[in-house]
């Protein structure tokens, strides 16, 4: 593919940036990606804000951060929903020929409202929103029902938790770097189970700025691209209950589609680093074995075995991952950064050896819809 | 950034969104609520392409695409795919914690549908576990005129 | 310009009404995509890929992308959700151009729908608006439309008969439209006696609430020609969402129009709009906008916009007809109100525009207008656009 990531920037990860609005974040994403890429803004010729009126309580929400991300003078649209589904849109607008420069952002302030019932919202009016239920209660059915399929522990879900806070004490951008024990998970509040607190993603506020660019255009600049091998997204059916909730199945799908326009046959093999979207403990596992990276119900059992682990065989979330800080709608596009980050070498205390990563993002509940991105340092 | 900050305290607006709504039902899913209502008969929908049976019914098949067309009864009995004990008072529960909640799949119906599963304590709710429909005294074209799910005795 | 040729293939939509309470929001939507489908000859198996939109607040589902899907056909495909506020549908045409023209789909369907009975439009539209500096003054969206009009009536000296004139043409249209919401002619006098909502906007100046959906269906060059043997060609996009905020707007006149349109007309080499343009599809909320906007997109000089929409220009038969499925002022459903009128567009390139065909249609423009006073826009032509 044509078409490379040329500029990242990421705010810090926190609980509450009190002292800051959606278009602060943003302004302050933006530009630390065109200085990354050493650029201005009169060198992006269109950008794509991802935004989500429910998160933002604002209607119309891509307008609060129109000024921000230097929309005024140029073509641009709003994607809702996860940063990877807003960088997708990005890379459609640069492959298409029509621009050259694409700026993408995705932010999201989670201190500002009440996850719970935003994600309540989520469920269908007509038969099952008014049984209460959340992001973290629909999870915790999902937790079951893969535990209950494939003998994944809660131990093993645990360790996922230790594994990846542990990690993010390298990450200067995530909000919850700790050591933990896998006790301290099975001993921390009991929220839904079989999550506990400490399965479970924090709120969090956040925004990631980066710009795609077209071949000829990344041939004008002094900086490392990574280039962009394939990306695909795929959605499952809506009701819960019309879905075999312990299988990724859209995700298998994108992930199968990625890696053939990538070229790419053996993944475990032929990928180097993963960040994925692990908004719950066990879907850290899930994922890795819906992107192909352990076959079905083994994921458990290789992160005991380290093989995920910083030093591992295939790293997964050397930046602590959405369990050490979960920006919604900013997640999956700072998943991206962080591997462009990975695949540069400057990735600082948490470099791994990567050539080639994978990001990944969602959109709705239980991972029903999901955006794969390959990345790939050599064109 | 956040230097001009120093010495100024950051001020917060608070404020909330409070748009009323009303949500059709559509005639697939009215049909459905006033049967469970008038008859407290369970109705599930197949689609003529797949034969999958539907319940909740839906008026198009998610596989086929195609207008589902046979009304079925199913239940009142059916089986626990999966569920989840809430302990946290969440802000979106109406109910008080504990509440257990499933999903639960109809004899006769493909899908499953979401509701809540009592007259049991809730740790000894299991996956697969055989249960049945209550309905509830209080007539409501809703999802809620089946109060819940019981085990079977 | 673009790396593939992108057209257009094939359209549908719902018969809008103020109340659908047969149907619920995924089968609104449903009825949309399978005129569309209908309309191409295909099946939902033939589309690689579904673009969705609407405004959250206006039925209060978050995720609308994935609720959607028993509606869209979108099981195990590509689903992504786009939205801008008004200009939504234009937002979400847009997009499905650019996935097409990139390569990384060939066939995709768009689909913009809203049921706004099911809430309080005005309050959701509040919202929209900054909490800290303009959501307490300003109320919904028809206060700020009514400043657009008395800035411009103060600079052009136009009057409230002018806008009337312009509501009047848009609702006799609509009775050739059997989509249409509002399908009743009214006279000026009947115009200018309803109630007045905000000074100088009468109650028969601007658009209804509507429930209703619009599905388009693009597809690559290499696919189009198979699918119809008149394909809606797209010639080029363009659009600015300049404001963030109302204080900032240059009220009076509409600049992300004025800006969209010389960036649209340059990349197709359109120098003389009035004369090159066969037929245009506003979004139009109300009336004035009618006269206004039509001087941004130069298609007559500042001020003039009242001479010329009296002169009956813009009427069905007239030089530049406008609205010829009588546009919002008959129908809004927001979220698909975009995407209709780029339907409608491509029905009248495509010669099927039935009681409300325009003749001889080489090039048509379609808008949609939203959130701070914002502009999309696509030019759309019967034959192929250069690459």
């Amino acid at each position: 593919m044509e078409a490379a990531i040329i500029g990242i920037g990421m705010t810090t990860i926190e609980k509450s940036k009190i002292g800051a609005t959606y278009a602060d974040l943003v302004w302050e994403a933006v530009n630390k990606a065109l200085n990354d890429a050493g650029i201005g803004i009169e060198d992006i010729d269109n950008v794509i804000t991802t935004s989500s009126d429910f998160w933002d309580g604002r209607t119309i929400s891509c307008m609060a951060v129109g000024d921000a991300s230097g929309v005024r003078y140029k073509n641009c649209s709003a994607v809702e929903g996860d940063g990877t589904f807003g960088a997708a849109y990005a890379l459609a607008r640069t492959l298409s020929g029509d621009y050259n420069t694409t700026l993408v952002t995705a932010h999201s302030k989670g201190s500002e409202s009440i996850s719970s019932i935003i994600t309540n919202a989520a469920f269908d009016p007509i038969y099952q929103r008014s049984f209460g239920l959340d992001m973290i209660s629909a999870s915790a059915m999902q937790a079951r029902a893969y535990m209950h399929a494939t003998g994944t522990t809660a131990e093993q879900l645990a360790l996922v938790s230790c594994k990846n806070h542990k990690n993010a004490k390298d990450n200067p951008y995530a909000q919850l770097p700790m050591d933990i024990t896998v006790e301290d998970v099975l001993n921390s509040e009991m929220i839904a189970d079989p999550l506990h607190k400490l399965d479970c993603s924090p709120v969090s506020d956040g925004c990631c700025a980066i710009i795609i660019a077209n071949a000829d255009f990344v041939k004008k600049l002094n900086v490392k691209p990574v280039w962009i091998k394939g990306v695909a997204f795929c959605a499952d059916a809506y009701f819960m209950g019309d879905r075999d909730l312990s299988k990724a199945r859209a995700l298998e799908e994108a992930a199968k589609k990625a890696y053939t326009m990538a070229g790419i046959t053996n993944p475990q093999k032929e990928i180097d680093i993963a960040e994925v979207y692990d908004a719950f403990t066990y879907q850290e596992l899930m994922w890795i074995e819906g992107l192909g990276l352990a076959e079905y119900g083994k994921a458990g059992t290789m992160l005991e075995k380290g093989m995920f682990n910083k030093d591992g065989r295939l790293p997964v979330n050397p930046s602590g991952g959405l369990l050490s800080g979960h920006p919604v709608i900013a997640a999956g596009l700072y998943r991206i950064a962080e591997v462009v980050l990975q695949l540069r070498g400057q990735a600082g205390e948490r470099q791994v050896n990567a050539r080639r990563g994978v990001a990944q993002g969602v959109n709705g509940l239980c991972g029903q819809s999901h955006c794969v991105w390959v990345l790939d340092k050599d064109k | 950034m956040e230097d001009i900050f120093n010495g100024i305290e950051p001020q917060v607006y608070k404020s909330q969104i409070s748009v009323p709504y009303q949500w059709w039902a559509g005639e697939t899913a009215s049909k459905f609520f006033i049967t469970l209502r008038d008859e407290k008969k369970i109705l599930g929908k197949q689609c003529p392409q797949c034969g999958k049976v539907f319940c909740p019914p839906k008026k198009t098949c998610t596989y086929c695409y195609v207008e589902t067309n046979e009304w079925k009864e199913v239940g009142p009995k059916g089986k626990v795919l999966t569920y989840t004990i809430v302990y946290r008072q969440l802000a979106s529960l109406k109910k008080k914690v504990p509440v257990a909640c499933g999903l639960i799949q109809l004899e006769g119906s493909d899908n499953a549908m979401l509701h809540y599963i009592e007259e049991i304590e809730p740790e000894k709710i299991t996956t697969g576990m055989q249960v049945e429909a209550v309905f509830a005294d209080e007539k409501s074209a809703s999802i809620h005129a089946i109060s819940h799910f019981r085990p079977v005795k | 310009m673009a790396k593939r040729r992108v057209a257009i293939v094939g359209t549908g939509q719902t018969h809008h009404r103020s109340h659908r309470p047969d149907v619920n929001g995924q089968e609104l939507i449903h009825e949309a995509v399978t005129r569309a489908l209908e309309d191409a000859d295909l099946s939902i198996k033939n589309i690689d890929a579904i673009l969705i939109g609407n405004m959250d607040h206006f039925e209060g589902i978050n995720y609308v992308d994935c609720w959607s899907i028993d509606g869209s056909g979108g099981y195990h495909k590509p689903v992504i959700k786009l939205t801008t506020g008004g200009t939504t549908g234009s937002t979400l045409a847009i997009g499905g151009y650019h996935f097409v023209a990139s390569g990384m789909f060939d066939k995709v369907l768009i689909i913009g729908w809203e049921k706004n009975s099911e809430s309080d439009t005005t309050g959701a539209i509040t919202t929209a608006f900054d909490p800290v500096w303009d959501r307490l003054v300003f109320a919904g969206a028809i206060s700020g439309l009514a400043v657009e009009a008395q800035a411009y009536m103060a600079k052009y000296g136009a009057t409230d008969r002018d806008g009337a004139r312009v509501s009047v043409r848009d609702r006799k249209h609509a009775c050739n439209n059997p989509y249409a919401q509002l399908r009743k002619e009214v006279t000026l006098e009947e115009v200018l006696a309803s109630p007045m909502l905000a000074d100088p906007i009468h109650l028969l100046d601007v658009c209804p609430r509507t429930d209703g959906a619009c599905a388009v269906i693009m597809a690559s060059e290499e696919y189009a020609e198979k699918i119809t043997s008149t394909p809606d060609w797209i010639w080029a996009t363009a659009n600015r969402h300049k404001y963030t905020y109302l204080g900032d707007v240059n009220w009076g006149e509409l600049d992300s129009m004025a800006q969209a349109s010389q960036d649209l007309f340059k990349k197709c080499g359109i120098t003389e709009p009035r004369k090159q343009i066969d037929v245009i599809e506003m979004y139009q909320p109300y009336s004035f906008a009618g006269i206004i906007w039509i001087e941004d997109m130069g298609i007559v000089p500042r001020g003039k916009g009242a001479e010329y929409i009296w002169s009956g220009a813009t009427d069905m038969g007239g030089e530049l007809p406008i609205n010829p499925s009588g546009g919002v002022i008959a129908c809004n459903p927001i979220g698909a109100t975009g995407l209709i009128r780029c339907a409608e567009a491509a029905m009248q390139v495509m010669g099927k525009a039935e009681g409300r065909q325009v003749p001889d249609v080489n090039f048509a423009v379609s808008t949609g207008f939203g959130g701070c006073m914002w502009t999309d826009m696509i030019l759309h032509g019967k034959k192929k656009p250069n690459l």
